[in-house]
């Protein structure tokens, strides 16, 4: 039973709140988030652009300082950047003065301490082998294409051995196809590795296809968690056969009514910029 | 028939086209610039004819490529004279050593004066030196800026202040400062050498720290995540993200401050006496000889011309560290 508490309890948000200093007073982006996850867990955040999803996975990446609440991981609050909290980010930010395997290496380097040379190297190899990069070792991230360079940003997050691995819409900047294959990347990857994951997302068939629960965010300002939907759907999941699949298609019917009328998004002109990104989400989700 | 003819001659004719096309680029590339030099040498040699100074015509191209000769010509047999010398010294020392084996030879050093290629030498020297300096204390400083708005918001107004003044300003002092504190029985380099340099440093930090500043304060927000993610090392973060995002930045700065660092260089040494080419042209000028106006307008050429080597060479530079082979320099 204390097991089951401690496994259930791994990362915890609780009330967590942030303002932003503008000129005209503090803008409070989030307010109230409460989310327990537990340890091997894939959880997604969707929600419309603006709505602070991004501003969640920065707090628990220790980069943004929450202004109330926290974040506790295995017991401890989580108050800086660290190597156990990984982030995948949207546009892979490789260091692009060195190559794939130096990419990699940094940050094996860093997290490995006590580690031979030959170790280390051995470390990187198997990373880059988990993402099917290994031919690439040497190339600069200028020469290879966007989805690879996701690929060795998930090689390096991965080779911090991160008790959670964040990835910020890591599939957002790449084509539906690439993306596909990224996504089934990341389900081999946690099904052997069992890292807890968050991820955000944009989109729908993502979220359903590669979470366990789905967080619902609600629109700024004040945003906070709108509903959580649980995915039973069995794993390893097939893309094809989850087409024609009922249940599935009924989870993605969920959080699309969640996105589209519960929190349909006011067109102003303000948010244009943002309502362009759901048109093509819209129509990402219907062509799939 | 027709039909089937027509299509090859057409593609033909677009590849005809295109080689004339490069052709005429390339042709361009090299025309153009001769052309230019060609309507100035003219212009010059015209306008020259008419102005007419105490010291004689100014000079035209013709009396600057003569005086070009005499210049190498006196470089030359100033070298044989003092080879000569040191010969006539070696021989003399030979023979006392072998009526006295106790006589310890000295060497006395050649003391002609200097000629132009040895004060294009020295000036290249001093602003070596002075362009060292100068780097070596504003890099540091600019990547200090860069990284913490505390630094820059305290040091910009002196930024500010110093950036603007002369170094005909700073001269006097440097050189007071200088003979006050640079007091040594044997010293390593003149004074005139060390005010000179001095005045190039004072001079050739500005562009640099800002440019530096600037670069290291616009790296990529992300990288600077991953590098808190990874919990770099303020040293490892500094070497490992800041130097190498920044490297193009801080040899816009330092490419500036070369540039200014040479132009500095000529007035300081004029009013230094430090013997390179600041000091060739005010001899030149208190000489007043007929020549001498065509002698100074060789080395204007010449400062020139070195100037525009200099920044070549910091280019090279710049590609040979940077590791960023695709971006086009200029």
């Amino acid at each position: 039973m204390t097991t089951q508490s401690r496994t259930d309890r791994h990362l915890e948000l609780s009330q967590v709140g942030i303002d932003f200093p503008t000129p005209k007073g503090p803008f409070t982006a989030l307010q109230d988030v409460n989310l327990k996850i537990k340890k091997g867990e894939f959880v997604s955040l969707i929600g419309h652009s603006g709505c602070g999803k991004s501003t969640v996975l920065n707090i628990v990446a220790g980069l943004y300082q929450a202004t109330s609440g926290g974040v506790i991981l295995d017991g401890l609050e989580v108050n800086e950047p660290g190597p156990e909290r990984a982030v995948v980010f949207q546009n892979h930010s490789l260091l692009p003065w060195l190559s794939v395997y130096k990419n990699v290496e940094l940050a094996v380097k860093q997290t490995s301490k006590g580690k031979t040379k030959a170790e280390i190297k051995e470390w990187v190899q198997h990373n880059l082998d988990l993402v099917h990069m290994t031919h690439a070792a040497d190339k600069l991230p200028s020469e290879i294409s966007g989805g690879m360079k996701q690929r060795v940003g998930i090689a390096r997050a991965l080779s911090m051995e991160p008790k959670v691995l964040l990835m910020d819409e890591p599939f957002g900047a790449l084509d539906a196809l690439t993306r596909a294959h990224l996504q089934d990347s990341v389900m081999e990857i946690h099904a052997s590795l069992g890292n807890t994951v968050i991820m955000i997302t944009h989109d729908v068939d993502e979220a359903v296809l590669l979470s366990d629960r789905i967080v619902m965010m609600t629109n700024g300002p004040a945003a906070t968690i709108g509903e959580i939907l649980d995915i039973n759907l069995e794993r390893p999941r097939n893309r094809l056969a989850m087409a024609d699949n009922p249940e599935y298609n009924r989870y993605r019917h969920a959080v699309l009514t969640f996105l589209y009328e519960k929190q349909k998004k006011i067109e102003t002109v303000a948010s244009a910029k943002a309502t362009n990104s759901n048109n093509t989400e819209r129509s990402n989700s219907s062509a799939a | 028939m027709l039909k089937s003819n027509t299509a090859p001659m057409f593609l033909q004719n677009v590849k005809t086209s295109k080689l004339k096309e490069q052709f005429f680029t390339t042709l361009n590339a090299m025309l153009l610039p001769l052309i230019g030099l060609l309507i100035f040498v003219a212009l010059w040699a015209m306008i020259a004819k008419n102005i007419d100074t105490s010291l004689g015509e100014f000079p035209g191209p013709v009396a600057v490529w003569e005086q070009t000769g005499t210049l190498i010509d006196e470089h030359v047999a100033q070298q044989e004279k003092a080879e000569a010398f040191y010969e006539r010294q070696e021989e003399r020392n030979a023979k006392r050593l072998a009526d006295d084996p106790s006589y310890v030879p000295k060497i006395r050093p050649f003391t002609g004066a200097p000629t132009f290629f040895d004060q294009i030498w020295t000036s290249l020297y001093t602003v070596a030196i002075g362009f060292l300096i100068a780097s070596v204390i504003a890099v540091p400083l600019g990547i200090l800026c860069g990284l913490s708005k505390g630094v820059y918001t305290a040091i910009n107004p002196l930024i500010q202040l110093f950036k603007p003044v002369s170094p005909l300003a700073w001269l006097p002092l440097v050189t007071m400062v200088v003979s006050a504190l640079y007091v040594s029985d044997d010293p390593l380099f003149s004074k005139s050498f060390v005010t000179s340099a001095i005045t190039v440093a004072l001079c050739c930090l500005w562009p640099t720290l800002i440019n530096t500043a600037v670069g290291v304060s616009s790296i990529d927000k992300d990288l600077i995540n991953v590098s808190k993610v990874l919990r770099l090392k303020p040293l490892t973060h500094v070497v490992k993200i800041v130097l190498p995002s920044s490297i193009p930045a801080i040899f816009t700065g330092l490419r500036l401050s070369l540039g200014i660092g040479w132009m500095v260089l000529i007035a300081a040494e004029m009013l230094a006496q430090n013997p390179g080419l600041g000091k060739f042209v005010w001899d030149e000028f208190q000489n007043g000889s007929s020549e001498s106006l065509a002698r100074i307008m060789v080395a204007v050429l010449t400062i020139g011309i070195i100037g525009f080597g200099l920044d070549r060479l910091m280019l090279v530079i710049q590609r040979k560290v940077s590791w960023d082979k695709s971006v086009s320099l200029r």
